[in-house]
């Protein structure tokens, strides 16, 4: 009896938990939102321009000739080419805890302000605590266009090496 | 069936049906407090208080206050600050209250500490205690979200951060967390109802158990002398009240009591109507805003000394120390192998152990305060290192010590 009891009430808990987690998952419609377009032949050089994509910033800057001269094989990896610009585009969270790092352009470096991790120009970390680089969001080259949230050749080829996670 | 008789009044009435008098008896003038305590026995009073004035204020705002992304900023800061008569005075009393129960959760706690409270018997106190404590932090960081400005915006996108404990990188966790891919309307709402209705009814239960866990053993006193309640209950009671070395609870020591809390009372509502500005946090008077970052995020003073153990180590290692400093409080019991259940004074290496634990936690609430930038990063992580090796080292301090 105990047993029977115990049973029924037990498939009755597990239900109501799968119910419960349901319920607290990101809506449909927040997961549909999650698409960006950028038109990337609009950006200046040597600027970091802050886009919106799922509510998060993403930082774009168009890289100066300089810096695509002195780019390590590392940095290269990171590199987003659209057409003949180089660009580096990540999602501007700190990998840390999630606080927006402010671009400082005389040190072509970003500082996060909650808990003082660097990263530089081409989005490596240079200070702890961040354990990583900028994330780089999934992106799919389209000519001179990049839709964020879709998953191209060339982040797949990222995410695979692990410049990215 | 019980045997019910004409009631010779209302009381008789009740009594048969509730039996109220026993009730009295068990709670109240038969609940025996040691005569040699102080002031600092009067702390749970005050916070029974503390809470009711944040049930009550809270029950005020939460007519007026819009849980929505939209509009939840405006409710705070334009219709119960100047719409709604008094509403001024609801959000003063639920902030300063906010901030002040734990000026007096760690007093009470560190009075627990010092007089060794949470031994012989005592340990559900602590245990009790500590699930409050927990709780309590819980309320007050979803009801730091509620006004939606840009701290409460931020503080949410980074204390979230954390369920994706570093490497792990558990980010489908952090996502169900908020119900987003950051914090907004799904994140604001459920935290709404963690803050008004679950937290709320679990620090009404835990209350309950601090409460029952401290019948049975009874408070502790001064010299942690192990008294015999019933002897000296029964010394009261046949008429040598001052002999005994016990008071009743009601109406004797809660006379005491409330002498203290009505002090207090003075200088909450001194801070309340005179002194409200430090619970108010001036970055928080703008918008939340996910694409801009203040230049400074810190949190509420009073979870300041446990951010500054998670900031000035790498992430993963980071987020153990942090998880260190969460729950090694509540093995206090544990860790503390001493049979000694006297105040800090009379324990030798303890007493220093108990001062400088204090002293560092607030080394490490203001370093907390203060950027993360030269010396000051420096000192923070030399107190975070000092946290844990104190109590590291706590078990081998208290397995030496001497009976008293």
């Amino acid at each position: 009896m105990g047993k029977a009891f115990g049973a029924v009430a037990g498939v009755g808990a597990v239900g109501s938990l799968v119910a419960m987690k349901k319920t607290w998952d990101p809506l449909p419609s927040v997961k549909a939102a999650g698409f960006t377009t950028l038109d990337m032949s609009i950006y200046p050089e040597g600027e970091v321009i802050t886009e919106k994509w799922r509510g998060k910033p993403i930082f774009v800057l168009k890289k100066t000739a300089a810096m695509i001269a002195k780019q390590t094989e590392e940095q290269k990896a990171r590199d987003v080419v659209v057409g003949d610009s180089h660009f580096m585009l990540a999602i501007g969270l700190c990998t840390h805890l999630g606080c927006i790092p402010a671009y400082i352009p005389a040190e072509e470096s970003f500082l996060c302000a909650c808990h003082g991790g660097m990263f530089n120009w081409a989005g490596e970390v240079t200070k702890v605590p961040p354990p990583r680089g900028f994330d780089i969001p999934p992106f799919k080259i389209d000519g001179m266009k990049v839709i964020l949230g879709e998953a191209g050749p060339e982040y797949q080829k990222m995410k695979d090496s692990g410049v990215t996670l | 069936m019980a045997h019910f008789t004409k009631a010779t009044s209302v009381k008789d009435w009740l009594n048969q049906r509730l039996a109220i008098e026993t009730v009295e008896r068990v709670m109240a003038s038969e609940y025996w407090i040691p005569k040699n305590i102080n002031f600092l026995w009067a702390m749970g009073m005050v916070l029974a208080i503390t809470f009711a004035l944040l049930l009550v204020s809270g029950i005020f705002l939460l007519m007026y206050y819009q849980p929505d992304v939209k509009d939840a900023f405006y409710s705070v800061n334009y219709t119960i600050m100047r719409d709604v008569d008094y509403g001024w005075l609801w959000r003063h009393i639920h902030g300063v209250a906010a901030s002040v129960v734990f000026l007096i959760i760690y007093i009470h706690m560190f009075t627990g500490i010092y007089y060794g409270s949470y031994k012989k018997g005592r340990e559900m106190i602590w245990i009790s205690g500590m699930l409050l404590f927990v709780a309590f932090s819980a309320e007050a960081f979803t009801g730091y979200m509620l006004p939606w400005g840009q701290m409460s915006y931020w503080a949410g996108m980074v204390i979230t951060n954390i369920f994706a404990l570093g490497d792990l990188h558990l980010d489908g966790l952090v996502e169900w967390i908020r119900g987003d891919y950051v914090p907004a309307q799904a994140f604001l709402t459920r935290f709404f109802m963690l803050h008004v209705v679950l937290i709320p009814l679990a620090i009404i239960g835990l209350i309950g158990l601090h409460f029952a866990a401290l019948r049975i053993p009874h408070v502790n006193n001064q010299d942690g002398e192990e008294i015999d309640f019933d002897a000296e209950a029964k010394k009261y009671l046949a008429g040598d009240t001052a002999g005994s070395k016990v008071i009743r609870f009601a109406n004797d020591f809660m006379s005491k009591d409330m002498m203290v809390v009505g002090f207090f009372l003075i200088f909450f509502f001194y801070l309340v109507f005179f002194n409200y500005g430090f619970a108010l946090d001036p970055v928080n008077f703008d918008p939340a805003d996910g694409l801009k970052t203040p230049a400074h995020i810190y949190p509420e003073w009073y979870f300041l000394w446990s951010y500054e153990i998670l900031r000035p180590f790498s992430v993963n290692i980071g987020l153990l120390a942090f998880g260190f400093a969460q729950v090694i409080f509540v093995l206090l019991p544990w860790l503390d192998r001493s049979p000694n259940a006297v105040p800090a004074s009379r324990r030798g290496v303890f007493k220093i152990w108990f001062w400088v634990l204090l002293a560092d936690m607030i080394v490490l609430t203001a370093m907390g305060k203060l950027p993360p930038e030269g010396i000051f990063s420096t000192i923070g992580l030399v107190a975070a290192l000092g946290f844990i090796l104190l109590w590291v080292a706590l078990p081998f301090i208290t397995m030496n010590e001497k009976k008293v």
